[in-house]
């Protein structure tokens, strides 16, 4: 089963786990609601409509309110150091939490005394900390937008706000920066990485580029990045190898923001609707190879 | 501040040097709102502060910390305390501070302006000056500070740095700014 674990911009959203429900633009888990416009209620909503779609279970949902203070990221680290190892969750999704090295490491001796071991994906401020603190290679999949991937390809950097200028963060750099973050280590087994081209990447290079369709407007709204790590999430969990999965999912989300025919203002709520047509069409794609570099 | 003080000139503060080095100190705060405000305490009261990356050694995840002209160490901490604000620890800098990026990138969509600072964006309708996307980032308070500017204008958004709490909300706050610059008459 699928976890998806992370906060809700919300200061007194409590700790909540358990199946999540969507119902039109609002998502239920444990009778606490929350809109999904933004951040992990969008991830988790992406999901959804991906994991239903395939005809498997609902994802389990780890949620906490936190406006970036951190209390909420606290308890959340907490709870999961100290029931995790006592889980058999086969996917683990982490998304926006306070980064914090100390807790991330507590949180990843729980996950080593999990049997099986799950899939580890990290996006977000869980992303960052799991760079930081060294055990990347760790995780099974990172995705990373460009400004991100330019984080993970300098070593020295603790957070994308102090990524050296020197590392461009720049579309055409994509594969450099790829081929840097994995000289260092600072890379999970399979990068998605989300941009204009949307990259899947492992050590030893880049596997696929996506880039149609081009829907040029799907990069200033919030959340389309969450939209696509729950996608490969649900696809992952439901058996797909992780570069297949990270192929269909920039293929779905992309389609789904062409449906949504979004401009600059639309918001993300308006093109997960569309992801159960989009990802439809992805599948019936995914017979051919385009796509494919390598 | 005492009475003398009134009629005093404000006596001038060493600039910091280019690079951080000998002569400057960091103040480290429990967390990154602490440095928000007293970046904002400090600025006001005319330092010449930079916030900076804390050296490795108490890195912790999202951090920031205020470098500070050593020499005025107590003169910075009386302002801090004025403002109830208590650094953790004050330290010389023995080694290079992490800079935060300084790089903005713009993007035009016609009616809309989109910035990028670091790894936070924010776009703009360029006629109502209204804030339609709030994207990137990865802290918790991202999605926080896209629920309360998203729909405002520039003019009546509340600040990033004043509601934000991480380095994402700092790296807002210069999209913010440099949108401000570009828009505002």
């Amino acid at each position: 089963m699928l976890a998806i674990i992370g906060t809700v911009p919300k200061p007194d959203f409590p700790l909540v786990m358990g199946p999540a429900a969507l119902t039109g633009e609002h998502l239920t888990v444990n009778g606490q609601g929350c809109p999904v416009n933004r951040g992990t209620p969008a991830l988790l909503a992406a999901a959804l409509k991906t994991a239903q779609t395939l005809g498997q279970p609902d994802p389990q949902a780890f949620l906490i309110g936190d406006i970036g203070v951190g209390d909420g990221s606290k308890k959340l680290y907490e709870y999961l150091s100290k029931h995790l190892s006592q889980t058999r969750f086969t996917t683990l999704c982490f998304h926006y939490l306070l980064p914090d090295v100390d807790w991330h490491n507590r949180v990843m001796f729980a996950i080593e005394d999990m049997v099986p071991r799950p899939l580890l994906i990290a996006d977000a401020g869980f992303m960052y900390v799991a760079k930081m603190s060294g055990q990347a290679t760790q995780y099974d999949l990172f995705t990373p937008d460009i400004g991100e991937l330019a984080f993970l390809a300098d070593e020295e950097a603790p957070h994308p706000f102090y990524t050296r200028g020197f590392i461009l963060h720049d579309d055409n750099q994509a594969p450099d920066l790829i081929k840097r973050a994995y000289t260092y280590d600072n890379a999970a087994k399979y990068l998605l990485v989300k941009g204009r081209v949307d990259y899947v990447a492992a050590r030893e290079g880049i596997l696929a580029a996506v880039t149609e369709p081009d829907i040029d407007t799907l990069e200033p709204i919030g959340g389309t990045g969450d939209t696509i790590t729950g996608i490969v999430a649900a696809l992952m969990e439901a058996g797909f190898a992780i570069p297949r999965a990270a192929l269909i999912a920039a293929r779905t989300n992309r389609l789904a923001g062409f449906y949504a025919d979004p401009t600059p203002a639309t918001q993300v709520a308006d093109i997960i609707h569309y992801i159960p047509q989009a990802l439809q069409e992805a599948l019936e794609q995914n017979g051919n190879s385009h796509g494919f570099i390598r | 501040m005492g009475f003398f003080n009134l009629f005093r000139k404000k006596p001038a503060t060493p600039d910091l040097p280019e690079s951080s080095g000998l002569g400057a100190g960091i103040l480290v705060f429990d967390n990154t709102s602490e440095v928000i405000r007293a970046e904002k305490v400090l600025q006001e009261a005319g330092w010449p502060i930079r916030v900076m990356g804390p050296p490795q050694e108490i890195q912790t995840g999202c951090d920031l910390v205020i470098e500070f002209p050593l020499v005025e160490k107590l003169r910075v901490r009386r302002a801090l305390e004025e403002a109830r604000l208590s650094p953790l620890q004050v330290v010389p800098v023995n080694c290079p501070l992490l800079k935060p990026v300084d790089l903005f990138h713009v993007k035009d969509f016609g009616a809309y302006l989109m910035v990028r600072a670091a790894n936070m964006k924010l776009t703009v309708d360029k006629a109502s000056r209204c804030i339609v996307n709030v994207s990137g980032g990865g802290c918790p308070d991202v999605p926080y500070l896209a629920q309360e500017m998203v729909g405002q204008t520039l003019e009546s958004a509340p600040l990033p740095r004043d509601i934000g709490h991480t380095l994402c909300g700092y790296a807002l706050q210069l999209a913010f700014e440099e949108m401000q610059r570009r828009c505002l008459p």
